[in-house]
């Protein structure tokens, strides 16, 4: 059923098809659509599940950490200061190996109030341990919930589909929802290996010594050195059911780039139309849109971009004191794997627009200097 | 031939807790969950967060109880207690008590909002705080119910603790909560038979049970019972119910209040109270005792009067 929708929405329905069975969110801006629809769901019994209405986001993250180490699928939606409150449990929930699936709009983070797109608040949660998908669309939304799903319970990694504040978050775009029964032909029940239960006594996160610890750690890493892989087997079945492949990236127009841009979230989608007016004008120029971004989809990313003789990055965020945060994988992708100059620019911070315009500016940069003047190139800052 | 002898005990025979824990020589927090879990029994499940228990139940991968659990964030006790509530619901399990069980740290300070929380929704669990006055875990910092006059390491001699211990039963109560209870590791009967009733109601229930710490407390391991038992026939730890916030039945009541000071010189953490000091304490506790008698009173006059 084609429906036209809101992004905030395209994460409801998504974990509604994914017949979460136990939901606990607390309200901020601009995520609150997210879990009143839920709300309705459940109210309505359109979804079988319980909703915590907890005093925070720190409480919804607690509630749902146990209520997956009771053996049920878990979601819940967040942005900015709720996510970052949460912080210590996010450790929590990827270190207990529970694959919670949550919704977060990226939001600039005070002080300076402001409720608009930054990518600061989810790259802060970075090294967690949760897989992250930057999203460009609203389909792109609901069906990430749907595969992270499906790759969460596999490797046991709680995974993060993350959404532009307003950009996304408010866009209203026609989504294809699909039926019910084929998305449990693709998704079937959770069924963990343990639980807390008293059938079967184990005692979860006790003390645990450095004799065990480490081991612990390594397993967790291990697994998500196997995410790509997962992504793309279960993107491509995906695809064949639904006919929308999710894979760890987009790549747009690179095959014969001179100049590939990397761009995340709705800046990946305003880069195609860049893109597209650039290579009227005879430019080669294209774009890689990084969606899996934890963990980084490194061979990916080095497959598209060693060929190309320049790379430009454009960040929404910045890790201060060094780099844009994509701009810094990116090169430790490539190193020691090419020698192509790679150019970090950021821009559109707090909700600052990033446009077509943008990018020209960036890509008439790049292709004028033969390597970055400084380590970071700023765009739109007012002097 | 000889008539076998029987000896009929006050509390089941069943154990869930087994030897091997890690607890100091005569801690009470190791006392009281041994009789929790007489009451309960092994359908129950335990949220516990960073506090001796966390340490007591045994390193990975072993575990001193015959109950499942989760150790949890130490401000996420409640929250924690009712998403496992949720979850094991979800997947077809009703009948699981669901227990957080915290120390005073992590339910009078850093986990408070979620328990009050838990409380307001009235969420379907068991909370018990077993109090020993003090951050134990970390080496005895003050927490919010370490009681005026008290030594810790947070609170030397010097500047011993000079405001009173939170009042975590009234807090309570004004959530109106179904049931709440405060019990001792003294009168285990008193705490089965009230954790028994605990266990067929519904809603959030809340305990908190006075658990001696020897270690912290600088008293001897030997005296933790008598220093339980003294705490209640002195006042300074009454045992009541409280039912819907409102409904206050005293358990036990003692016949002659002992002085507090009885209670006090058996602890080093209080050896340095002059006399002057501890009128004082005594003085706060009259004055708790008789307003927890006006409340029980007031109720059964309300009950006289509205039957
Ligand atoms: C967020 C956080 N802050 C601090 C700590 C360190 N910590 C662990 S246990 C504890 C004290 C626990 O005190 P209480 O709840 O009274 O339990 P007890 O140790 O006395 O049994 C503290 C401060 C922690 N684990 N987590
Ligand atoms: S420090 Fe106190 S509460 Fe902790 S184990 Fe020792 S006696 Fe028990
Ligand atoms: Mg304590």
């Amino acid at each position: 059923m084609k429906k036209v929708i809101m992004g905030n929405h395209a994460l409801s329905y998504g974990a509604m098809l994914a017949r979460v069975q136990v939901i606990s969110a607390y309200p901020i801006t601009p995520q609150t659509q997210v879990v009143e629809l839920l709300s309705e769901m459940c109210a309505s019994k359109a979804l079988e599940a319980q909703f915590i209405k907890v005093e925070s986001e720190h409480s919804a993250m607690a509630a749902l950490i146990g209520a997956s180490l009771a053996g049920a699928r878990t979601f819940t939606a967040t942005s900015a200061h709720g996510l970052t409150l949460m912080h210590e449990l996010l450790h929590w929930a990827a270190g207990g190996r529970l694959p919670i699936v949550m919704g977060n709009i990226n939001r600039a983070l005070a002080p300076g109030w402001n409720i608009w797109a930054d990518q600061n608040d989810s790259l802060s949660q970075r090294d967690t341990g949760w897989m992250q998908f930057y999203c460009a669309n609203n389909q792109e939304v609901l069906d990430s919930v749907i595969q992270a799903y499906k790759v969460a319970e596999r490797l046991y990694i709680p995974a993060m589909i993350i959404l532009d504040a307003f950009s996304l978050s408010h866009t209203y775009e026609v989504v294809d929802i699909p039926e019910q029964s084929q998305v449990d032909a693709y998704l079937p029940p959770f069924k963990p290996a343990f639980r807390l239960t008293p059938d079967e006594p184990h005692a979860f996160g006790g003390l645990t010594s450095p004799d065990y610890y480490f081991e612990l750690r390594y397993k967790l890493q291990k697994a998500m050195e196997n995410v790509p892989e997962i992504i793309e087997e279960t993107g491509r079945e995906y695809e064949k059911k639904f006919g929308r492949y999710l894979g760890a990236v987009e790549a747009y127009q690179v095959d014969d780039a001179d100049l590939i841009l990397v761009t995340s979230g709705t800046a990946g989608s305003t880069a195609k139309v860049a893109v597209d007016k650039l290579r009227k004008r005879g430019l080669k120029v294209g774009n890689l849109r990084i969606r899996l971004f934890r963990p980084f989809p490194f061979e990916i990313v080095r497959h598209y971009l060693r060929r190309a003789k320049k790379v430009a990055v454009v960040d929404r965020n910045i890790s201060y004191g060094h780099h844009g945060i994509f701009y810094q994988e990116t090169k430790s992708a490539l190193y020691g794997f090419s020698s192509v100059p790679i150019f970090g620019f950021i821009a559109g911070l707090g909700g600052r627009d990033i446009t077509p315009e943008t990018f020209e500016e960036i890509i008439d940069y790049t292709f004028s200097h033969e390597t970055p003047e400084a380590e970071i190139i700023w765009i739109g800052v007012k002097k | 031939m000889k008539k076998a002898r029987t000896m009929k005990l006050s509390l089941p025979i069943e154990e869930y807790m087994n030897p091997g824990h890690l607890a100091c020589q005569g801690c009470g927090a190791t006392l009281a969950m041994r009789y929790v879990l007489k009451a309960l029994g092994q359908k129950t499940v335990l949220c516990i967060p960073a506090c001796c228990w966390s340490v007591i139940d045994g390193p990975f991968p072993y575990s001193c109880l015959d109950v499942p659990i989760f150790h949890c964030a130490f401000e996420t006790a409640a929250a924690s207690a009712s998403g496992v509530k949720a979850g094991l619901e979800m997947v077809g399990d009703k009948e699981t008590t669901v227990v957080a069980w915290a120390g005073d740290g992590g339910t009078f300070d850093i986990g408070i909002q979620a328990l009050s929380g838990a409380a307001e929704r009235n969420d379907n669990i068991i909370y018990v705080c077993y109090d020993n006055e003090a951050y134990m875990n970390t080496g005895i910092q003050r927490s919010s119910a370490t009681p005026y006059g008290a030594w810790t390491t947070t609170t030397p001699v010097k500047h011993f603790k000079d405001q009173p211990k939170k009042d975590i039963v009234a807090i309570m109560a004004a959530h109106r909560i179904p049931y709440l209870a405060t019990a001792s590791v003294a009168y285990p009967e008193d705490l089965f038979r009230k954790m028994k009733k605990a266990k067929e109601i519904k809603g959030t229930r809340f305990f908190h049970i006075f658990a001696p710490c020897p270690t912290g407390w600088r008293s001897r391991p030997e005296d933790t019972i008598k220093l339980a038992r003294l705490a209640v026939q002195t006042c300074y730890f009454p045992l009541f119910e409280v039912e819907w916030g409102e409904k206050y039945t005293i358990n036990i009541k003692p016949k002659e209040k002992k002085p507090v000071v009885d209670y006090l010189r058996l602890q080093g953490r209080f050896s340095h109270l002059t006399e002057k000091e501890i009128e004082l304490i005594q003085a706060g506790i009259d004055r708790q005792w008789h307003r927890l008698l006006r409340l029980a009173s007031e109720r059964e006059k309300l009950s006289v009067g509205g039957e």
